[in-house]
């Protein structure tokens, strides 16, 4: 055990630059997938039936087809096909953000759609334009219905970062894996491999509590300082179309 | 460098992938059936009158929950090496999804109506008879659809599998594809292969998510 722990200090380097790693990839990730969901959320309401229907399809494909699955056909299935080589940590980015975007762009449209419709009328009346109306009224709205999922999805997608660890990445996975197998302390290795993660999603789950907060003071909704602390709810992921 | 895709390498390689497919719905399966009965028993020990049980409960929750089933999946292979990794694979994942179920449960624990419980004191019913005749019964009819919804991510995580050696379809697609170098083509029949399991399941389990009323 102290071995590992030496070991552990010795390659600190390493380890950082791993974390760095898997930081860069869930950021990235989690931006793009952000863009992708309000883009084809947004579609998805849309009254166009071709901007509907693009916005479907896209959707149900990339939530279909396995993350896994995705992933792999960027690093091995592209190159050959297309002549371009992506980097291990794009092929991620690309992978995780079109995945969780699919999912979040149900977030963003369920979230939209539970706007009360008597909102909508108001503005008609009040003779808004399209865009004014989304970004005073109903987004400011939307945003607080969806922040809870988003933060699941966000914390599904660091999840799924080891993966990198798979297209040799130098993510943190790989650092801690290397150090496993020069040391041999397997279960001590795991276990902190278990811990860093979880205190990464415990932050980042902090941080979009912050978030959720202040969406909700400007909609004049105080909320006290305990809802900070309060751990995600698994039962929202899968109503804001986690599974579907 | 573009060769074009190859249609005979697709065909060479569905009865394999197939073989493999059949790994992966048994994994599905038999992790569903770990989930939902472990996700029931930690739903009612969560409700459990003693602190003592419900916050360690909590607490153990929350870190399978927030950690990567991967690390959960090749640490647990490691650790546990004389156990046949298709085994593993399923509790493991049956695990990981049990911290997920279980919230569905007690949210469907909660739906049952507070004169239920009051009633079945009333009656004098022991705990054990109250949660199998009257609470269950009406909770887990509640929650079947969200449990599909569940069966079906797992599905769609089986792949995670391959990397501790369970021969599922992504572990024979990339045997396949190092052997003859033909990873396009097998991927790509691997992602339509999901495509076309998952999305038929999840239209249906729309419908009887409607059909229940929710």
């Amino acid at each position: 055990m102290s071995d590992f722990f030496s070991a552990f200090m010795d390659d600190l380097p390493q380890l950082r630059s791993g974390l760095w790693v898997t930081l860069e990839a869930t950021i990235l990730g989690a931006l793009l997938a952000l863009v992708l969901s309000f883009v084809l959320g947004l579609m998805s309401i849309s009254r166009l039936l071709l901007s509907r229907g693009v916005s479907r399809v896209v959707v149900e494909f990339f939530r279909g087809t396995s993350l896994y699955v995705q992933l792999f056909w960027f690093y091995y299935a592209m190159p050959p096909l297309t002549g371009y080589e992506l980097s291990p940590l794009l092929c991620g980015v690309l992978a995780f953000g079109l995945n969780y975007g699919a999912y979040g762009a149900e977030v963003v449209r369920g979230a939209i759609n539970s706007v009360p419709r008597a909102q909508y009328e108001a503005t008609i009346a009040l003779n808004m334009t399209p865009l004014h109306r989304m970004r005073k009224v109903i987004l400011p709205q939307a945003w607080v219905q969806m922040l809870p999922s988003l933060t699941n999805l966000l914390i599904q997608l660091l999840k799924c970062t080891p993966l990198l660890w798979l297209i040799s990445a130098a993510d943190l996975m790989t650092a801690v894996e290397k150090l496993r197998s020069r040391t041999g302390e397997t279960l001590t290795a795991y276990v902190t491999l278990l811990a860093c993660y979880f205190v990464l999603a415990y932050a980042l789950t902090l941080l979009m509590n912050l978030l959720e907060r202040s969406a909700k003071r400007r909609l004049g909704l105080e909320t006290g300082g305990r809802s900070l602390l309060k751990s995600r709810s698994a039962v929202t992921a899968a109503a804001a179309g986690g599974a579907r | 460098m573009n060769e074009g895709f190859k249609w005979d390498a697709v065909g060479e390689a569905l009865p394999l992938l197939l073989q493999g497919f059949k790994v992966t719905l048994l994994a599905t399966l038999l992790g569903t059936v770990v989930a939902a009965v472990l996700g029931l028993a930690i739903a009612v020990a969560g409700r459990a009158p003693s602190r003592l049980v419900t916050v360690p409960v909590k607490i153990v929750m929350e870190f399978i929950r927030s950690t990567p089933l991967l690390i959960q999946l090749v640490g647990a292979a490691a650790v546990f090496s004389s156990v046949e990794p298709l085994t593993i694979g399923i509790v493991v994942l049956g695990v990981h999804y049990a911290t997920y179920t279980s919230e569905v449960y007690r949210a469907g624990i909660d739906s049952v109506p507070k004169g239920q419980w009051e009633a079945c004191r009333a009656l004098s019913m022991s705990p054990r008879r109250t949660w199998q005749a009257v609470i269950l019964p009406q909770a887990v009819r509640n929650v079947l659809p969200a449990l599909g919804n569940y069966a079906i991510l797992m599905f769609k995580e089986t792949p995670f599998l391959a990397v501790i050696t369970v021969q599922e379809m992504v572990f024979k697609a990339r045997e396949y594809g190092a052997g003859h170098f033909v990873y396009t083509e097998v991927f790509t029949l691997a992602g339509v292969l999901f495509l076309v399991a998952s999305y038929p399941t999840s239209l249906l389990m729309r419908k009887l998510e409607k059909r229940l009323g929710h």
